[in-house]
Parts: structure tokens; sequence; C-alpha cells
């Protein structure tokens, strides 16, 4: 058993933090959201670090440094709340495999990418049919995140024999970005007519990976968002005085930020743990990343409340940056199932469906 | 990072799984099956302490000089797992492995050392802690017990309280005030209490729950010979900083397996509690809120694991131990009121034919009131994660 980062992941971690500080202060971020789209510089300059290929093998141009240091860079963008289509793309290209081209692209920046997982209620969206040069992709898919950037596509669809994974092009559709309430991460609905595709894998389980990722991803990425929120409410408690004292000392204000602390490690544990179980394909991986997705979009959305609360008429003003960040903990809870719907699957696990 | 267990650490874990299956005696824990009492009791788990040193697992980090088996901290997180998960007894010295061994490890002479620790392991001495007293609870450095030099020896008066095992007990970690007029932390000196010794008088308190766990301490001019010193005197205070900060990293991973464990039965009960045409555990509430308990005590297990491994790294227990102390309470008052409530009109019941399981649920629930106030309020703890962990300015 051994429940710390290596010496690597340590090494990315402190290098994404120092970068994101650096290049993607809380103004730059405010200035790319507010402008309402995507900076494709940022984005290039995000690439040009190596970061989409940290978990990429090193065959196909990659670091191979395995999921959990994806995750741990997923963290730390989290944390400075990098307002562009980094988890989309690393998702999208844990599913490209073979496909060198599009791989290539998405490596090296040219492209972004992202993903259509499917509707929750259930119906499929997609459909996928054989024709003689290939396959082709009609219906529409709602929610895909930053489509507005991502030009590469992973979507899943049903096929007559069983449902499978394949890429389009988003320009081979129609589609349009839809208003988002967080505006860092924006989605888009992406609406396909026989789009040409190619098929990346076949069967439930390839779609399932694929989800898994996505949760783990976005769970490590909104404990980063809960992590800056803590930070900022913990400062503005040791500075803010009132009543002659900094209001850190009132245990009114202490003990919440203490629950938040609770709340961010717990959350933590749990997506370190789901990154791992992917990572490993562990039969667990299920639960945790069900776990980890439900625990860490809930600390999200606490710990921003928190600090909403902590900073008083300041923290409710466009001008402070907590909104953006409590706009992206909303944005992932709604993201591939609320909470609820993840328990809803542990409960299903523990005391049969 | 990896989170199986590595050929040597799989291969304890099985070893030690074994012996349990073999050793732990049949339907201990069940529902009616009768407890040893009295001085049976006692015997039973001193013999019992005994037999779980002897096969090598107690003990497990302390050094092979005074007893113990020098194995990494892995195979005691091992062993503190599958005891709990086994639900078999508990070795009778809570107090002497968690506090007082670790304690004068850190802080006792070579002659202390030699003299406490190995018969800590076998339980041949059984130890209690004597901190809180009436008008020192959280506040604890306000203690007033008191120890004058005379000669050789210190004469102390005063009064403990809650004190686990201090009906039972041989040894007893006192702390005392030697020095009134300095500062409250600066005063205080730490002791081993021989309870054997004239003077002391143990009165069992009775808890909410019925049960008697805890006892008073009344000291009456005892003479505790100045050798039994912890530390040095007036040094009191950070000695008895060693015993809490072992107490907590101690207790994380233990209680955390008793947690799944009690989530293992409350499933069972949601499931074989029938309601509407169906049972408890079709209700999506009753799902909701069993998959949030379920979740939480994950979070806690990898929140205790990645604290042990900065443990290891550091090899001091950190204040993330106040974590899992306060996530532990309060989950496990959410899981017995949770079960309790399953039971619907029979969670009236505190035993008897008529209830289920013997009331044990009833009994859990109110013992879990405790939870967060013992070693530790939750709202001591919070002070702690706000000051210690978040640096937050110090509102005392």
């Amino acid at each position: 058993m051994d429940f710390t980062l290596s010496e690597d992941q340590q090494a990315l971690q402190t290098s994404v933090r120092e970068v994101v500080a650096e290049k993607f202060p809380p103004e730059r971020v405010a200035e790319i959201a507010d402008r309402g789209g995507f900076d494709a510089a940022a984005w290039k300059e995000v690439a040009d670090l190596g970061w989409t290929g940290v978990a990429v093998p090193e065959a196909s141009g990659g670091l191979g440094m395995g999921f959990v240091a994806e995750a741990v860079v997923a963290e730390e963008l989290g944390r400075g709340l990098y307002p562009g289509p980094y988890l989309p793309s690393v998702t999208a290209l844990s599913a490209l495999g073979e496909a060198a081209e599009l791989t290539e692209r998405i490596l090296t920046g040219r492209s972004a990418g992202t993903f259509a997982l499917g509707r929750t209620d259930g119906e499929p969206d997609l459909v996928a049919e054989r024709h003689p040069d290939g396959w082709r992709i009609s219906g529409e898919a709602m929610f895909v995140p930053d489509l507005d950037s991502a030009e590469v596509v992973v979507v899943a669809a049903e096929a007559p024999d069983e449902p499978g994974l394949y890429a389009v092009e988003r320009d081979a559709g129609s589609w349009e970005s839809l208003p988002t309430v967080d505006t860092t991460r924006r989605m888009g609905r992406l609406a396909l007519d026989g789009a040409v595709a190619s098929q990346l894998a076949t069967g439930e389980e390839a779609v399932e990976a694929l989800t898994r990722r996505a949760l783990a991803g976005l769970a490590a990425e909104a404990v980063g968002v809960a992590q800056r929120a803590l930070e900022m409410g913990v400062q503005h408690a040791g500075e803010r005085e009132q009543f002659g004292r900094p209001i850190g000392v009132y245990q009114a204000v202490s003990h919440r930020l203490a629950d938040v602390f609770v709340a961010v490690e717990g959350a933590r544990s749990l997506s370190l743990w789901a990154a791992w179980t992917v990572d490993n394909d562990s039969p667990d991986a299920d639960a945790a990343v069900a776990a980890a997705k439900a625990e860490a979009s809930e600390a999200a959305v606490v710990a921003c409340e928190v600090a909403i609360q902590v900073h008083g008429g300041i923290g409710f003003t466009w001008e402070h940056p907590l909104h953006r960040f409590y706009k992206r903990a909303l944005g992932t809870s709604a993201l591939l199932g609320w909470p609820q719907e993840h328990r809803a699957r542990i409960a299903a696990a523990l005391l049969g469906s | 990072m990896d989170f199986r267990d590595t050929p040597d650490e799989a291969a304890f874990r099985q070893g030690l799984r074994e012996w349990l299956a073999a050793n732990v005696p049949e339907g201990w824990g069940a529902p009616g099956h009768p407890e040893p009492q009295g001085d049976e009791r006692v015997a039973f788990y001193r013999d019992w302490s005994k037999r779980l040193y002897e096969a090598g697992f107690v003990g497990l980090t302390w050094p092979t000089a005074y007893g113990g088996y020098e194995q990494p901290i892995s195979h005691q997180v091992i062993a503190l797992e599958e005891f709990a998960r086994s639900e078999a007894p508990e070795h009778a010295n809570v107090i002497g492995l968690g506090m007082a061994g670790p304690t004068i490890l850190a802080h006792g002479t070579e002659a202390q050392r030699e003299r406490y620790l190995r018969r800590i392991l076998t339980a041949e001495d059984i130890w209690c802690q004597g901190f809180s007293e009436p008008g020192a609870g959280s506040d604890l450095a306000s203690l007033t017990t008191r120890a004058v030099r005379d000669g050789d020896d210190y004469v102390v008066n005063g009064q403990k309280v809650w004190s686990s095992f201090a009906h039972v007990a041989d040894y007893c970690i006192l702390v005392t005030r030697t020095d009134p007029s300095a500062p409250k932390h600066q005063g205080l000196t730490y002791f081993v209490l021989d309870m054997h010794l004239p003077g002391v008088e143990v009165r069992p308190l009775r808890q909410l729950t019925g049960d008697s766990e805890f006892n008073e301490i009344f000291l009456t001019d005892v003479r505790i010979p100045a050798a039994d010193v912890i530390g040095l005197e007036g040094q009191g205070w950070t000695v008895a900083i060693t015993t809490l900060m072992n107490e907590r990293a101690s207790l994380g991973v233990a209680l955390t397996v008793r947690l799944e464990v009690a989530l293992r039965h409350l499933v069972e009960l949601a499931k074989a509690t029938k309601r509407d045409g169906g049972a408890a555990a079709d209700d999506p509430l009753v799902r909701d809120r069993i998959a949030g308990l379920w979740t939480k005590l994950q979070a806690l297990r990898f929140t205790n694991y990645r604290a042990y491994s900065r443990f290891l790294a550091t090899g001091v227990p950190g204040p993330e131990g106040s974590i899992a102390k306060l996530v532990w309470s309060e989950t496990n008052q959410a899981l017995t009121k949770m079960a309790v409530e399953i039971e619907g009109p029979f969670a009236a019941l505190s035993g008897g034919e008529h209830s289920v399981l013997d009331g044990r649920w009833q009994h859990l629930q109110l013992r879990s009131r405790g939870n967060t106030i013992e070693g530790g309020t939750s709202e001591i703890l919070r002070n702690i994660i706000a000051e210690r962990v978040l640096s937050l300015p110090k509102g005392r």
C-alpha cells in the first residue's frame, strides 16, 4: 500500500501549479470567460507544455505517465479555473487509440477534443449506421462540454448490434454553443445527419470505460475548485477585521471553514482512489468514480458557498472571482449526473436494484 | 501510489485472517452471545490479549528491545483493519497500546521503557488515563489535581473523571499541576500512577446507556515516587499532547473499519426490514442515505491511508488525525440513527424477544452520542483544524 504521489507526479503538480498561477491569473480567466470564448493561444500554450499528452502512451507521442498523473493536472487546472478544453480533450484522447492523425492534432494543440456520452434519460441520442464507405452518425447530442473550441468529438452511439465509440468532426454536423451558467466551460448542442465517423471501439464496456474516465477527471477538477475556494475563504477570514478582530477567530466562521477542509480532503482521497482504479482497470472503478464525482462536486459547491458567505458582500459581487468558481462547481455537478444519481448507482451495488 | 497490498502485506493479512478465523470464540459478538462477566471477564480479556501478542499481532511497530515486532507500519494498519473486520474481542489494553506506550517510547527513560512496555503488550498490566477533571474538559490545561514534591515522592491530591478501564487498571497516565504560579500550560507534570497505591479510589460512572465504561478516580495524599515522572517536571503538557495525538492517529483506522462493519449490518437490516409489501431497502430515500454513508466511509478510509502515508514520511502523527475522529463520530451517529429509523415502531424496544436484534441498534445509537464528546469534542477538533491546519487566527 502506498497512498502518496510519486516524485514524478509531485513534480508535475508543482510545475502545473506554478504555470497556471503565472499564465492564468484570475484576471486572465475573467477576461477569457467574460469575452465568451475560447482562447486558441492559451490552448496551444497548454499543449506545448505537454499536459495534453500526460496519459498518452509514449509510443503515441505522449508522456506515458498514466491517468493518476492526468488527474493531478486536472486538479491543478480546476484550482486555477483554467477556462479551456483540457479535460474534454484528454478524455477524448483516451478513446482515440489507433487514430493517429486525430491524436496528433489534439496533442499538438492544433485542435481540441471533447465527448458526447449520451443523455441521462437513457434514450439513445445518436445512432451509427454502417455504409459501404464506413460509419455514419445521426442524431442530436446535448451538453457536449467545450464544443465551441473542440473540433474532434468522441461520441457514444447505438448501432444495430451493440453500442460503440466513434470519432466525428464537429463541423461535419451543425452545432451551437448553449448559454451556460458556467462561462469557463460552455456546453454545446451537436446535430449530426449522416456525418462520416470512424469507429473507435465497440461494446457497452468501452462506453462505460470512457464515462468512468470523464467522471474521474471531473472529480479531480472539482477537488481543485473546492481547494481554491477554501483557500480564498481562509485568506479572507484571516485578513478581514470586524469588531476589532479578524473574523477567522469567530468559531461561527472558522468551524464552517474547518468543515470545508474535511470535505475537500475526503473528496481528494476519493478522487485519487477513483483515478487509481481507472488507471488499473480495478473492479472497484464503477463505485469509486461514482463516489468521487458525487463527493467532489458536492465539496466544490459547498466550499464555494461557504467562501462566498465568509467573504460577505464582496463575495456576492461580479468583480470578485469566487462566482466563477461557484458556477464551475454547479456546472460540474450537472454534467454526467448529479450526486443523487451517482448515489443511486452505489445503492444498486450495495442493496441490489 | 498503489492501493493494493504488496505480496508481503498480503501474506501478513492472510496469516492474520486465518489466525482470527481459528481463534475468535464461536459466536462472539452475535446478539444473545453471553460475554463473560466480572472477574471472569477481566481474566478472559487478559488471556485473549496475551494470545494475540504471542501470535505476533500486537506491538507490531514497537522496538524488539521492548517486546515489539518492529514491523512496517502498514502491518499495523492491516492488523487494525482485520481485528475490526472480524469483530474479534479487543485487546484489553486499549489505553496502554494506543496512548501510554507511545508516550513512554517518546518521553520515557530507558528504565521506564524496560519496566512498562513489554507488560503493556502482554496485558500483564492494564492501563487507564487520568486527564479530564470535573473542571477541566476541553480546557485540559486548566486542570487542578495537585502534585507537591516531598523528598523522593510527590504527594498528589485531586479528582480525575471519564477514565475507561480505571476499575481494572494497574497503572494510570496522570497529568497533574506541580506549579500553580506558572502559566497554565507550563506548570504541569506527567506521571505513571500505580493504581494499587494507598489513597487511590475508583468509582464507576453510569452513562446514559446504563452501562459503566468510565470511572472517577479520587486521589487523596497519594505518594508517587519521583522516578515515575514521564519527561521533566513542568513539561507535562508536551508529553500529554504526544498522548492525545497518538490516541487520534491510532483510533482512525480501527474506527473506520468498525464503521464499515456497522454499515454492512445496516445494509442487512434495510434488506430484512419489511415495508409496504417490499423492503426498507427499496425506499429511494433510504438508498440515497445508505449510499451517502458508504461514500463518506470510503472518503474516511482513504483519508486515513493518506494520513498514514504522511506519518510514515515524517514519523509524527499530524493534526490530520483530527479529521478521522471528527468524521467518524458524526458518521457513526448518522448511521446508528438511520438504523433505528429503519426499524420503525420496533425502534422503541430496548431488547427482548419482540425487539430487533435484542435492541442492539438502540444501544449503539445511544452510545454514539458520546462519540462527539470523548477523546476531544467535535468543537475542539474543529478548532484544531482551523488553527493548526488552516492557520486561522487563534480565538483564545
